[in-house]
């Protein structure tokens, strides 16, 4: 057997993935904790004030990097999904029903703190733009993934469940996403700023990607304990899950 | 699959009762807009053709769920997921079928309610061909999701979680081409962007819909 499709069988099996798990989170979490600090560090105090808008704009470093990550997880759930219904693998099943909640929680953080800076900067809490409509559809189909898995009595079929609505979810994303921007783009002029990427000085453009890799290993740390949660579970009966309680008794 | 097909039609109309609900459903929805805002003739005209679309959507969401609740109950779905025909054909005879006995009545009864929301002649033909290209995908969409609850007891309010999110695009697309015609405007682009979703939807939420059957009744 090829040693790369070896390695996969392996990462596969519930019981080294669950050991694996057990030594990467703390370096993850170190990760993590370092990157937010440095990056608020550096946007709350080192960065300058824009010009325009003030103090108030530095909450893009939680608002931009909780929107990236909204749209990631929600990719890397239908990719689970998909390992999940193609080869059966049962940690990809439990990555897929994990990554849920926590999209959810980063689209919903996208959609609070967009709020709290559109008072202050558009004078309204919610305005129908492209971007706030297909970010609020992309937290309803989070809430549709959780709902469905918890509306399903036996576990695994629950986690396929999802794996196909996961599927259908990503390949209506950009659908959903360009037609929101038609109607918005016919029913109202420009009249939002937007964020272009090279006009952003580089003094704010580091402290923002030091808080979106801090938010990519928070996502790493929450995905590998949910998914070890998901297994311990899963596995009760198991010989190793066995073992494991015995050394921890 | 024809006799599927067949099947399915003549068993509607057996119980005409399924098939009249989601119709008189989608009348009553447009009939209570206007007892809301008020009989204001021109606030009509500028709402009209959102409030008969997402009457549309509704009635159709609500139909949606019959589609395989009786086959489910009698058994004869676990019959279909094991012949030796592929099941995404299958599940599209089944699709079809529903559209025509729920949706076409729909269409048939828009142009009407239209009247009654006094939607200028010029929309007219805009709405019922955005319908004709709409309801399918919805249709298509819906079965996804159907096909996915149908084991469960309370499927109803799950179903509408699911899949209205997915309906936001044919909504988006169908409202601005009845806006377009009723500017005057040309509506091509919409009504191919629509015939594209539609195209799109009868290529994978066949395939979809089987994967989803097999996962929650095999």
């Amino acid at each position: 057997m090829n040693i790369v499709v070896r390695y996969f069988h392996t990462l596969g099996s519930p019981p080294y993935f669950y050991r694996l798990a057990q030594r990467l989170i703390p370096w993850l979490a170190a990760a993590c904790a370092a990157l937010i600090a440095g990056g608020l560090y550096l946007g709350l105090v080192e960065a300058p004030p824009d010009y325009q808008q003030g103090e108030s704009y530095r909450i893009i470093f939680v608002h931009v990097p909780s929107a990236w990550m909204s749209l990631f997880i929600y990719v890397v759930m239908a990719g689970a999904g998909l390992v999940a219904l193609v080869w059966r693998v049962k940690i990809a099943e439990a990555m897929a029903v994990a990554s849920a909640p926590i999209g959810a929680t980063f689209t919903f953080l996208a959609l609070v703190t967009g709020s709290l800076w559109g008072k202050p900067m558009w004078g309204a809490w919610w305005v129908w733009d492209a971007r706030l409509t297909s970010e609020l559809v992309l937290l309803f189909l989070y809430l549709g993934v959780i709902a469905l898995y918890g509306a399903i009595e036996d576990r695994r079929t629950a986690a396929r469940a999802v794996a196909v609505l996961a599927l259908v979810g990503v390949v209506n994303i950009p659908i959903i996403h360009y037609s929101v921007e038609w109607w918005n783009t016919l029913h109202q002029g420009p009249t939002v700023t937007k964020f272009d990427a090279p006009s952003i000085h580089i003094s704010m453009l580091i402290p923002l990607l030091l808080m979106a890799a801090g938010f990519m290993f928070y996502y790493a740390v929450a995905l590998l304990l949910r998914v070890r949660c998901a297994l311990i579970d899963r596995e009760q009966g198991s010989k190793w899950v066995g073992e494991i309680a015995g050394e921890k008794a | 699959m024809w006799a599927l097909f067949r099947r399915d039609v003549v068993l509607a109309f057996r119980r005409r009762g399924d098939v009249v609900q989601p119709l008189v459903f989608f009348v009553l929805v447009v009939t209570l807009v206007p007892l809301a805002v008020g009989a204001d003739v021109a606030l009509l005209k500028s709402i009209g053709p959102g409030i008969i679309w997402v009457g549309a959507l509704l009635a159709s969401l609500l139909a949606q769920e019959s589609l395989f609740r009786s086959d489910f109950e009698d058994g004869s779905l676990e019959q279909l997921l094991l012949s030796p025909y592929p099941l995404p054909l299958l599940v599209l005879a089944k699709i079809a079928a529903h559209w025509m006995v729920t949706s076409v009545p729909l269409i048939v009864v828009a142009p009407l309610l239209a009247v009654l929301l006094r939607l200028p002649s010029e929309g007219m033909s805009a709405l019922v061909l955005t319908l004709v290209l709409g309801t399918p995908v919805l249709s298509l969409i819906g079965a996804i999701g159907v096909a996915l609850t149908v084991g469960l007891q309370k499927g109803g309010v799950m179903l509408s979680l699911l899949i209205l999110p997915l309906y936001v695009p044919v909504l988006i697309v169908a409202t601005l081409a009845v806006d377009a015609a009723l500017a005057g405007l040309p509506v091509s682009a919409q009504l191919y962007f629509l015939g594209a979703l539609l195209v799109g939807a009868l290529t994978l939420a066949p395939i979809a819909g089987a994967a989803a059957l097999r996962i929650s009744v095999g």
